[in-house]
């Protein structure tokens, strides 16, 4: 069997193509096959689906930071957008709140739960105590739950005092 | 160790030694880790590339578990050798492209594979046959804990660890397993199981990941989801969609037995007709054949051969594996000719 694309030489590769429910088969070379899939990733990347999903979140009413750059590397947000990738472990907190916004959409969550490196492990576990203090005492307020704010405002208080005696000894 | 020992030697994952290892052929646990403050491999210059590659190496050594591991340079491999590595699933596709500053590094077993300088700094794989992901978690698990004492690895308390796509931002973890379910092809219910698996947010791949389609009925199914769920959570989510797959792939088995025996009995031993008597195959009617095979020795209907001489014949069948083992290249008509005879010599044994 030759390649359909260029009849010269034999055809190693087959690819099936499904668009609209109609199924195409397509016989290349290694070489016009080559040529296809630089082609494929062209026309619909993982850049593009990213930014797709970036795009439909409008209720963040502020203009995107397009020219928005992050200190640490560089990159801005227009490039982000264009390649997909972010540049440094920075630009996390320098598109923090569109970034916020494109997690949940992919994950469903922008929460870490899991693991932690182990030198961070035990200041990191106070702070993610702290803030779900914080989250409870704000629900508490909310729902008019007095009683059981007033509970975990004196958790937290204790909890803020180790921290902060915590940090001095660290310090120390 | 050298990278052409690997040729006489099986993979881990290869062994069929895991649990429910006939239909789950291998588990896979992936972990994505950066450096803090370094830019990821596509955003990096080349010093700083040359950097990272030379402070992550520096670490490996120091890991016990790799003492006996094979480190390589991707600049000093050819072609072939990177294909080769491929298809062990010891790195992937992209990795052997643009080649600068990257590595991989692999334990003498094949159970672990490092590869340095991809999509991110670091992309450690636990690969062990059969069905197994809190195993290979555990054991990747280690690596990464020795890999934190002595790096400092880009992490936000909320965000978890940070990577070069946000899709792996989180636990940076990837489950897979390779599943082979040819009864649900056979039967048309494989349709219904993959459009499942995509509305729970699992991906589906062929034997090669990334952009490969499903081949001799093998599906790689991972979790799509890194963030937001806790490592083992995420392992126990797969872990019950798998069980009930494993099920169905079994019920299938079962009816297909029950309604025409013989027509089944008639085609897997059809296929390894062919496959003993064939001088001209192709890799894509190789895996296909081999898929039959193996579903007949999974049945009992095949009892010369063991699960674990197919399991190797699909790796050892690829293109760069037969031009490893003839030591030349080889075009793909030639590949055609070697398939065949390195399949009837390794059937008639």
């Amino acid at each position: 069997m030759l390649c359909d694309i260029c009849g010269k030489n034999p055809a190693t590769v087959h690819l099936t193509e499904i668009i609209d429910d109609q199924m195409s088969e397509l016989h290349l070379c290694e070489e016009c096959a080559h040529q296809k899939s630089l082609q494929m990733e062209q026309q619909f990347g993982l850049s593009d689906l990213l930014a797709g999903l970036v795009e439909f979140e409008k209720p963040v009413k502020d203009t995107e930071p397009v020219g928005v750059k992050c200190s640490s590397c560089g990159l801005s947000y227009a490039d982000f957008k264009k390649i997909g990738r972010l540049g440094c472990g920075e630009c996390y907190n320098a598109f923090r709140k569109y970034l916020g916004v494109l997690l949940k959409k992919i994950h469903g969550s922008n929460q870490h739960v899991g693991k932690s490196p182990l030198k961070v492990t035990k200041v990191l576990k106070k702070k993610i105590d702290l803030q779900e203090l914080r989250r409870r005492l704000q629900q508490a307020i909310e729902m008019e739950a007095f009683e059981e704010a007033a509970k975990i405002r004196d958790q937290l208080r204790e909890l803020e005092k180790k921290s902060a005696q915590g940090d001095n000894e660290a310090k120390e | 160790m050298e990278l052409n020992d690997l040729l006489n030697h099986t993979s881990e994952w290869l062994k069929d030694t895991g649990p429910h290892a006939d239909i789950v052929l291998s588990s896979r646990i992936r972990l994505a880790r950066n450096l803090d403050k370094v830019p990821f491999p596509h955003w990096a210059n080349k010093k700083q590339s040359e950097q990272a590659l030379k402070t992550i190496n520096e670490a490996l050594v120091n890991v016990e578990f790799l003492k006996k591991a094979l480190f390589l340079k991707l600049a000093d491999l050819d072609s072939i050798d990177k294909q080769f590595l491929v298809e062990r699933h010891l790195m992937s596709l992209e990795h052997a492209q643009r080649t600068d500053h990257k590595a991989v590094v692999i334990d003498e077993e094949e159970r672990v594979a490092i590869m340095v300088n991809e999509e991110d700094h670091i992309r450690m794989q636990y690969m062990q046959s059969g069905f197994n992901l809190f195993d290979a978690w555990n054991n990747i698990n280690k690596i990464d804990d020795s890999l934190a004492n002595e790096l400092h690895f880009a992490f936000l308390s909320d965000w978890g660890y940070l990577t070069a796509c946000p899709t792996n931002a989180g636990t940076g973890m990837r489950g897979s397993v390779m599943l082979h379910l040819p009864a649900l092809v056979m039967s048309g219910q494989i349709n219904r199981v993959l459009a499942a698996l995509a509305k729970l947010s699992f991906t589906t791949r062929g034997l090669y990941g990334e952009g490969t389609q499903a081949t001799g009925n093998f599906f790689q199914v991972s979790n799509q989801v890194s963030l937001g769920h806790g490592e083992g959570e995420i392992i126990e989510n797969i872990n019950g969609i798998i069980n009930q797959i494993i099920t169905q792939e079994n019920q299938a088995r079962e009816t297909m037995l029950a309604r025409n025996k013989a027509a089944l009995e008639d085609k897997i031993n059809r296929s390894l007709g062919i496959l003993k008597s064939a001088h001209i195959i192709t890799s894509q009617e190789t895996i296909e054949l081999l898929s039959m095979v193996r579903l007949g020795c999974d049945l009992g209907m095949i009892k010369e051969l063991n699960r674990r001489t197919i399991n190797e014949l699909f790796i050892i069948t690829q293109p760069a594996h037969l031009q490893k083992i003839e030591n030349k290249k080889l075009s793909a008509q030639e590949r055609d000719v070697k398939r065949a005879e390195l399949i009837r010599n390794k059937l008639m044994m």
